[in-house]
């Protein structure tokens, strides 16, 4: 039982750090029907900006706890900028393509931010290694493990359920929904839809900049860290289905646990065993599980 | 007709090319060769509307049977390498295609990626293979035929641009007939073509098929050109640029992807020589360019000039 502590916690940490990727995924894929491959270069950007300004934070000489608050910051800041400009710049004079000419554009999006960011931070690695170490330690099973990823699942948990409870609990949310179910209908009813995606791609971006930025303290930030991230969190929205929160979610634990686990026991298959449960889901229902299927037209 | 004239000219112009230019145009014209054979493959898939984000799993397959052949069974004959690849990637497509033919859409381009990033999962693990690293290989002979010193690239050159001919003229006649019209009509309305009494399942599978074994020869192209593979062939983005090279050339015509991939190989020499730091900015840019302004690709942009002329 000692044993299997640890890869149940492990895989939970894990599994919330790709649910805070996947949520803004699916989100917008759900309102806006684009998959966005410039998710991976929004959590990179969350990424560099936390480097920043918690490193401007600290060399500051500010109390050291502040630091986290400016991994919060990064990512506000991060989304509320480049979410807006990309939706407004760009995606917003793309609607009614097709979905698979809208990967394309994003993924163009994602080449030329890959190249920004290396004009921009440089190419060498950054490091943030306070707010992780900060924290300290605390004993489980007998081993120490950080608390810094108790944080990490706590940020997972509070986001998803804030996302619930603005979807299904606040008016805008449940007009947002009626811009999902129908989106001509909603205009018709005098919903400003073109607003509502212009929230949601926010939104969306901001959630990946908040993977990137915790992440942060975690790795050596270098050029290239969107691009593993972006396949991960599409494995993880096809596994519940595109569009759906908890789809997502579950999908998230599940990928998380299946990963710490092949991790522990067979370490060669890690890459191979999250894109294996992806073939696997996709292969028994192929929506994902949790779409709901859609009725063939002419 | 027209068809084999173009064709036939274009590969004397090769075979020219292979004989009298310098090695490093060799070289470049070999990847641009490979990456066009795989763009060809990716373009018949897309006359049925799919886009496949996983072509290099069929890259990689092909690329790594010609580097096993000549790494675990010392066989060094370059043609022998060749037709393995493309019987590989032919086979792994004919499996695989059981599966992904009844998918659509974007589900069509996930699953296909997903089952490429799980041959880079495997590769990057298996230390036999190398690991990231990879590993090189030699090949010695081209038909039993030793090379003389200096000249394996341009024989490459050569073998590949034939295989590229013959596929290219084979796709163009399938393209041209009953078949092409068919993809076209599964793009355009699936549920319609099964009304009909056609099958779309057995034209997505059979297309599948062709890009697997173009892929697969492709990979084993560039794999002989470089001399050296390594789990990169199989990753996503090395997809993704088949995916910009179709784009950038369009699916209108079977010599687009060999135009847009030369195209491609020649500016990422330059990028690469003169501004490493913004070669995928100026990528993404061309891309958002031509996906608003020239939908149909750059090859629309000659046809209307040789309309007008």
């Amino acid at each position: 039982m000692s044993n299997i502590l640890p890869v149940v916690f492990d895989g939970i940490a894990y599994g919330s750090w790709l649910f805070l990727m996947s949520a803004g995924l699916t989100l917008i894929y759900g309102v806006m029907r684009i998959l966005n491959v410039a998710h991976g270069s929004l959590y990179a950007l969350g990424a560099y900006a936390a480097c920043s300004f918690a490193g401007a934070w600290l060399n500051g000489g500010l109390p050291a706890a502040g630091s986290f608050g400016m991994l919060l910051l990064a990512a506000i800041v991060v989304g509320g900028l480049v979410g807006p400009l990309l939706e407004r710049g760009l995606l917003q004079w793309m609607y009614g393509k097709d979905e698979v000419v809208l990967v394309l554009v994003t993924y163009a999006v994602f080449l030329i931010m890959e190249d920004v960011i290396k004009l921009v931070w440089g190419v060498d690695s950054l490091l943030l290694p306070e707010p992780y170490a900060l924290p300290g330690n605390f004993s489980l099973g007998g081993l120490a493990y950080p608390v810094y990823n108790l944080l990490l699942i706590g940020m997972a948990l509070v986001t998803g359920l804030a996302l619930v409870w603005a979807l299904y609990r606040t008016r805008q949310g449940k007009l947002l929904l009626a811009v999902i179910h129908d989106r001509e209908m909603s205009m018709a009813m005098g919903i400003n839809v073109s607003r509502f995606y212009l929230a949601t791609f926010t939104v969306g971006a901001t959630l990946a900049a908040l993977g990137g930025a915790l992440t942060a303290p975690t790795v050596a930030v270098t050029p290239g860290i969107g691009v593993e991230v972006i396949v991960l969190a599409f494995a993880v929205v096809v596994i519940g289905g595109l569009g759906s929160l908890g789809g997502a979610a579950l999908g998230a634990l599940l990928v998380g646990l299946v990963r710490s686990a092949t991790v522990r026991y067979w370490p060669e298959a890690e890459l191979f065993s999250i894109y294996a449960v992806m073939a696997i889901v996709l292969i028994a229902r192929p929506k994902g599980l949790f779409a709901v299927q859609e009725a063939r037209k002419i | 007709m027209k068809a084999l004239a173009a064709a036939a000219v274009a590969f004397a112009l090769l075979i020219a090319l292979a004989l009298l230019a310098p090695q490093w145009l060799v070289f470049m014209a070999m990847l641009a060769l490979a990456k066009g054979v795989v763009v060809l493959g990716l373009v018949v898939l897309m006359r049925t509307g799919l886009v496949s984000f996983g072509q290099g799993l069929y890259f990689g397959i092909g690329a790594y049977a010609a580097a096993l052949l000549s790494h675990q069974w010392h066989i060094a004959d370059a043609a022998v390498m060749l037709l393995a690849a493309a019987a590989a990637g032919g086979l792994l497509a004919a499996l695989l295609g059981l599966l992904l033919a009844r998918y659509r859409d974007i589900f069509f381009a996930m699953l296909s990626l997903a089952l490429s990033m799980i041959l880079y999962g495997l590769l990057v693990k298996s230390a036999a293979l190398g690991s990231t690293d990879g590993f090189n290989l030699h090949a010695r002979t081209f038909f039993g035929i030793a090379f003389a010193s200096g000249m394996e690239r341009r024989v490459f050159l050569i073998a590949g641009s034939a295989c590229a001919v013959v596929a290219a003229l084979m796709v163009h006649r399938l393209l041209d007939g009953h078949w092409g019209r068919l993809a076209s009509a599964v793009r355009d309305n699936e549920l319609r073509v099964s009304y009909l009494g056609a099958s779309p399942y057995r034209v997505v599978y059979f297309n599948y098929l062709i890009a697997g074994t173009l892929a697969g020869l492709g990979g084993a192209l560039a794999a002989l050109a470089v001399g050296h593979v390594d789990p990169e062939t199989t990753y996503w983005t090395t997809s993704g640029e088949f995916v910009f090279i179709a784009i950038l050339g369009g699916t209108q015509s079977i010599m687009a992807p060999f135009v847009a991939a030369a195209i491609f190989e020649t500016l990422r020499t330059i990028a690469s020589q003169y501004a490493p730091n913004v070669w995928q900015m100026s990528l993404g840019l061309a891309m958002l360019a031509i996906i608003m302004f020239q939908p149909a690709g750059l090859w629309s942009l000659a046809e209307r000039w040789r309309r007008s002329a």
